[in-house]
């Protein structure tokens, strides 16, 4: 607690505890904040709340078993989470994905994208004192999850990209199912921005907030939408493409202003584009083919092959509890996550457990800046900040 | 699968050699990835030329990790992600410390987005950063004991 000296005197400053369990912190993050009446002073985030040692875990498992584990870091994006890590474990192995798995991941992701920032739109309108919004957006994230469990079997928790490929084929219809969310998404989506853009409350309470120049914010290592808010086209699917996305047509969406309205704008752009994304996704998915990598030993064989071929018997068993070995070495592979980059790094010394496993969550990177965001400004522009720069707190603690 | 172009990334080891043919210890390619190795004394001066020199323009810190090659010595390995925004590359710089030292330079006065990794790796391995303006633990509570990430520290935790 300090003093401070205002115009009309000497006031003394207050240490208001935000969180861990407030609705606008989206999940467990605990902000300490010294207010000089409604000024925030200094703001200090507290994290760890969710710490379930998702690293460690991963070592003690084979690489193919700690897929499951990193859908659960940042739940909004479980897809991507799988990917990331799976492109890292093929790197290190050297294995080659078929086009049609990649352009069925390019899709599974995106769409997973539309979904993450449908949560975003909602969740941040209804902080914002929009109620209506968020019931809109879950709406639509419903067909998206729908899809999925098509897909995989599960609405949430997928798993469903696998070390080589991804776990079952598309099931029957889905075309059909994906064309229907496609026809319906756009007009949706200008719904919502008939409901927002222009709103004076919403754009009163955006506008000009959280500003962050763009070299803070590439200092402060902040990657997604909130880069890109403030002019810098960073995104890693454009600069370093994976998972054969150099083959689309998209723009990466950038305003300069920097501030929530901002963060805000591009994200719905990036519905759109994630829209365009999916759109060609589907045309490129071929009726049938390959959906993974031929590699005995490291992806499990189909079911009739267990059945008439003994070394296709043995490689299944070995693979379920053994593991395979990746040679030694460090792969690091870095994905777009709908928060900004979400990386990830393996180490193997050749055991069927991986050394190390990282993640660089671009939760817990992009929460970082949030200090030098507030400090000095309203504290209800906290929870505007809070919420665009858009955290997950399972990933942010892993 | 990314895609990284080797050719510049032997540039960025030209670069480097020029400037200070010690910061350059050794080089590792593997699967497309450059890894510098650089000595632990030398660190925070190679980061700051691999960000200042405008050939070379490694604005972006991704990442910070460490990997423990415990029981080998020196155990600890860190390793930073660079990205350099503008030039479309990546590198990785990679240095060592051993478990009596556990000590090395914060890179905080060079990229302050270093501030939380660097914690974190204090946290979970117990290596100590140098000249970091805020070292505490960030994702373990504060009266934790131990370093759960360390390989000698058990997975289902001490009893």
């Amino acid at each position: 607690m300090t003093t401070v000296e205002t115009a009309v005197g000497t006031t003394k400053t207050m240490v208001l505890n935000m969180g861990p369990q407030h609705p606008s912190t989206h999940g467990v993050l605990r902000v300490l904040l010294e207010l000089d009446g409604e000024n925030v002073v200094t703001a200090v985030p507290d994290i760890g709340y969710l710490h379930t040692g998702i690293e460690k875990s991963c070592e003690d498992k084979t690489y193919s078993q700690a897929i499951t584990l990193t859908d659960r870091m940042d739940y909004l994006n479980p897809l991507g989470n799988n990917l990331a890590y799976c492109l890292a474990v093929e790197k290190l192995l050297g294995l080659e994905v078929p086009k049609r798995a990649q352009h069925i991941r390019v899709m599974l992701v995106e769409l997973q994208r539309i979904s993450s920032h449908l949560v975003w739109l909602g969740t941040h309108a209804i902080d914002m004192g929009a109620m209506s919004v968020l019931l809109y957006c879950f709406r639509e994230r419903e067909e998206i999850l729908k899809i999925f469990e098509r897909f995989s079997g599960q609405r949430m928790m997928t798993s469903y990209i696998r070390i080589g490929g991804v776990a079952l084929q598309p099931p029957a219809g889905w075309r059909a199912q994906v064309k229907r969310f496609l026809d319906m998404m756009p007009a949706r989506i200008n719904e919502y921005e008939a409901l927002l853009t222009e709103n004076r409350i919403w754009q009163g309470r955006l506008k000009g907030v959280g500003y962050l120049s763009p070299e803070t914010l590439v200092a402060m290592s902040t990657t997604g939408p909130g880069l890109r808010a403030s002019g810098v086209g960073y995104d890693n699917r454009k600069v370093f493409p994976y998972s054969s996305y150099e083959e689309f047509e998209f723009n990466v969406p950038t305003r300069t202003e920097s501030d929530c309205y901002a963060r805000y704008l591009v994200r719905v752009a990036e519905m759109r584009e994630s829209l365009k994304i999916v759109r060609q996704a589907m045309d490129k998915i071929t009726d049938d083919g390959p959906i993974k990598a031929e590699a005995p030993g490291i992806v499990p064989p189909q079911r009739e092959k267990m059945k008439t071929e003994m070394e296709a018997l043995i490689y299944h068993f070995k693979i379920f509890t053994e593991g395979f070995s990746p040679p030694p070495g460090e792969a690091f592979v870095a994905v777009e996550s709908p928060r900004g980059e979400l990386g990830c790094f393996i180490a193997s010394d050749g055991s069927p457990k991986p050394l190390r496993v990282h993640f660089r969550s671009p939760s817990f990177i992009n929460l970082q800046a949030l200090p030098k965001m507030i400090e000095g400004q309203l504290i209800a522009d906290t929870v505007a900040c809070i919420g665009t720069i858009d955290i997950v707190l399972g990933e942010v603690d892993r | 699968m990314t895609p990284l172009d080797t050719a510049n990334a032997n540039a960025v080891v030209e670069q480097l050699c020029a400037w200070n043919p010690q910061a350059v210890a050794q080089v590792v390619e593997y699967r497309g990835e450059t890894t510098i190795v650089v000595p632990r004394e030398l660190l925070v001066a190679t980061a700051q030329q691999c960000k200042d020199n405008p050939a070379l323009n490694f604005n972006l810190l991704s990442d910070a990790t460490c990997v423990d090659r415990y029981p080998l010595e020196p155990r600890f390995e860190l390793n930073y992600q660079l990205v350099s925004i503008p030039r479309r590359e990546r590198i990785r710089l990679r240095t060592s410390v051993s478990a009596q030292h556990g000590v090395v330079d914060s890179l905080v006065s060079v990229w302050p987005g270093a501030n939380w990794l660097e914690r974190e790796i204090f946290d979970l391995f117990g290596v100590r950063f140098e000249g970091h303006p805020d070292l505490r633990r960030i994702l373990l509570p504060d009266g934790f004991e131990g370093a759960p990430l360390r390989r000698d520290f058990p997975t289902e935790g001490k009893r």
